[in-house]
């Protein structure tokens, strides 16, 4: 590999090959530039995470779903990002902006849509659906390939446990108040009651404490606050250039959507 | 090149228990990661494969898959290729035999514990960093024992110029312990769950950041340095052109970094954070083929070879993937071609072409040579090896093709109009439907090139559990 006429930047390069202290800093420099350049910027007012108005915190039992969601892998067959394009807007609805996921640790966003997107699933079906649907995904959607999760039905969640989850939370800096987090369990017990009856009325007999109740509850909750910021004329950062504002004007309401 | 002159007394020094150590490793996930892998295909193909069971839906097997193929297979056979040639590269025994210990049995500990915690659902979601905070903690340990032991070996050096490999490598043990802890840092509520302290999409883009360079500097630079130093060895030509691995190598290092956000084009992050994304991972093409040039240029007056030699098939066909991925990369990072291949099967087959093509292959032919020199026995099947190579090579074909069809057909109906205007497909199963016949090609692809990774597995066990090679003289010049 040595060559007699090395000249110039091969020669140098020759002497930087002598110095490996000095070879591994260049290293490090050269490899942390980008990440500071795209990175930091984003923890400025500017750019940075701003929640949009109207968009707030998920509730005990929603987050509690979330960790569910998380735990089942949803993410890496389901993506939470509808993209600004004509057909993205007309299957899915809104278009997603960067406020809607303020509160989002992690962030959701997936990779791979072996299913449709789940954005804006918040309120396009009653809780019955899902509740069947995590069942026996045949039942509803006909022709599914996603499995039953029918133990979400059978395990239950620890209320106990919310608020190790919320005061970390809060340390991230979502802002729950330390009167929120103490009531976290009671608040979660009420939403699942609710969720519960809703079941009862459409004739399913659903313990709230179980695991598919804080799973609807997340899933019912998805996309919607940000669809009503949007919906009331919240800014939102500049999107990409694609013209999503007319794109949107063009979108049927998601609850009219076709089927899943 | 210096590296060929390597004396039977120098030999002698080296520590080449812990290689065999990552050899044997490296076998055994190669076939659990790929087995993982196979099962998850089934499983899209046919959903009740997971046999109803929690632990084995999709949803949880998929990170097990990906984190045993990067960092159990790809990780030992990197480790493997280091331990063993930068003793020989830098004419030095390793820094320390118990941090080269520790950091073997830590490995395969986090390992370990990856393949427990995942299936039973216990992660953080971030994509190739799925694992809990006290499983980030440990690995963050044993790579500063890898540091140390790197570093110590480099500062012990009896060769005073570093070469090309050593550079790769060099590359490899620091960003990737950058990117590890500050892509891991979160927020611990209680001992197996977290949230990382990032929000929404700056979250996603530190996450990408990391994501990307998973590949830039696990997948690629520790592997063009097992490249600079195993082409050479084996073929016994030296490198194409020292100017050029110097450019390719610092261009790489510092253009690879920027390329993350073209994972989130089209989202909401900020339009010049996307543009930065796909600008860099345009520029990339450059130092990538850089290094594939460099990587078959070395075969000149080689190639006769490589009809007869199933090693240097492997590697010249690991070294044409690298080239044709880090084509198709950039080119799938161009926004127009992204709103396309975004979300489908197309990155699958994408980061296959790289994974197995690549990674697979050039491991595989670096252990075709290196295991029979390790434990100086001959291969036991040596026919099998041409086998292996014939039945991973169409299985890589048959899985990027049915990939790139399967990609591109629900990309396209994703977005189709009918005369109306309206979406010509509404209902999103009726897509994946139309998917069945290459997710079974998939399937079959996947199969072939795991029944090739077990035939290795089978050959590997009959080598090194066979009798040794008859004594030869001077075992150094063997090529």
């Amino acid at each position: 590999m040595s060559t007699p006429n090395e000249t110039g930047y091969t020669s140098a390069h020759r002497t930087l090959e002598g110095k490996s202290a000095l070879f591994a800093v260049m290293v490090t420099v050269a490899i942390l530039i980008g990440g500071i350049v795209e990175i930091i910027p984003l923890f400025s007012t500017t750019y940075g995470p701003e929640a949009l108005a109207g968009v707030t915190p998920y509730t005990a039992l929603e987050v509690a779903g979330r960790d569910i969601y998380v735990r089942e892998g949803c993410y890496t067959c389901h993506s939470q990002m509808v993209r600004p394009m004509r057909a993205e807007v007309l299957r899915y609805g809104e278009w997603t902006r960067a406020g809607e996921y303020a509160y989002d640790h992690p962030f959701l966003l997936g990779s791979r849509r072996l299913g449709p997107d789940l954005q804006r699933v918040g309120g396009k079906y009653p809780d019955a659906w899902h509740f069947e649907h995590m069942r026996d995904p045949r039942a509803t959607s006909p022709g599914s390939v996603m499995p039953p999760y029918t133990w979400l039905h059978r395990q239950a969640y620890d209320p106990a446990d919310i608020q190790a989850s919320l005061r970390a939370l809060k340390k991230v800096g979502v802002p729950y108040t330390d009167e929120q987090i103490a009531g976290a369990p009671a608040d979660m017990q009420a939403q699942a009651a609710g969720i519960s009856e809703r079941l009862k009325a459409a004739g399913i007999d659903a313990d709230p404490g179980k695991e598919i109740v804080a799973m609807i509850a997340y899933l019912q909750r998805l996309g919607k606050d940000g669809r009503a910021a949007i919906a009331a004329g919240a800014t939102a950062p500049a999107p990409t250039p694609a013209a999503p504002a007319v794109q949107a004007a063009t979108a049927p309401a998601p609850e009219q959507g076709v089927t899943p | 090149m210096q590296t060929t002159a390597v004396s039977s007394a120098d030999e002698a020094r080296y520590d080449d228990e812990v290689v065999k150590l990552f050899a044997t490793a490296t076998v055994v996930w190669a076939v659990v990661g790929m087995l993982a892998g196979v099962w998850i295909a089934l499983e899209i193909a046919y959903w009740p494969a997971n046999l109803g069971l929690q632990w084995t839906t999709f949803g949880r097997l998929r990170p097990l898959h990906t984190n045993a193929v990067i960092f159990a297979f790809g990780g030992n056979i990197c480790f493997t290729g280091i331990y063993y040639s930068m003793q020989r590269l830098l004419k030095v025994r390793m820094f320390s035999d118990a941090l080269s210990r520790i950091h073997f049995w830590g490995w395969q500990l986090i390992i370990v514990g990856a393949a427990i915690t995942l299936p039973l659902g216990l992660t953080q979601s971030k994509e190739y960093a799925e694992l809990i905070w006290p499983i980030d903690v440990l690995i963050t340990l044993i790579w500063v024992v890898f540091a140390i032991n790197f570093f110590g070996t480099v500062y012990n050096r009896k060769v005073k110029h570093l070469y090309v490999a050593i550079w790769f490598y060099m590359s490899f043990v620091i960003t990737i312990a950058v990117l590890h802890i500050v892509n891991s840092l979160a927020i611990p509520a209680t001992l197996l769950r977290s949230y990382p302290i990032y929000a929404g999409l700056t979250d996603a883009l530190v996450q990408w950041w990391y994501g990307h360079n998973a590949v830039g500097f696990f997948l690629t630079t520790p592997f063009l340095g097992l490249m600079y130093y195993f082409l050479p060895r084996i073929s016994g030509r030296p490198v194409f052109s020292y100017r050029l691995s110097i450019i390719h190598f610092w261009a790489l290092v510092f253009l690879y970094i920027w390329a993350g956000p073209h994972h989130l084009l089209y989202s909401s992050l900020p339009e010049w954070a996307q543009t930065l994304g796909m600008t860099f991972s345009i520029m990339l093409i450059a130092p990538s083929w850089g290094g594939m040039l460099n990587g078959l240029l070395t075969l000149r007056g080689a190639w006769d070879r490589v009809r007869t030699d199933p090693v240097l098939k492997f590697l010249v066909v690991a070294v044409s993937f690298y080239g044709m991925s880090t084509f198709e990369g950039p080119m799938m990072s161009i926004r127009a071609v992204n709103s396309l291949s975004h979300y489908t099967n197309w990155t699958i087959g994408h980061v296959h072409s790289g994974a197995l093509g690549w990674n697979g292959m050039i491991t595989f032919g670096i252990l075709y040579w290196l295991v029979p020199k390790l434990w100086n026995k001959p291969l036991a099947y040596p026919g099998w090896a041409t086998t292996h190579f014939w039945l991973a090579t169409i299985g890589i074909v048959l899985y990027t093709v049915s990939m790139w069809a399967a990609g591109l057909t629900e990309g396209l109906q994703w977005r189709a109009f009918d005369a109306a205007g309206q979406l010509k497909y509404p209902n999103f199963v009726d897509i994946v439907h139309q998917l069945q016949p290459f997710y079974l090609l998939r399937l079959l692809g996947g199969l072939l090139f795991f029944t090739g990774a077990v035939m290795f597995a089978v050959n590997f066990v009959k080598t090194v559990s066979g009798p040794a090679a008859a004594p030869a003289p001077a075992p150094a010049a063997a090529r």
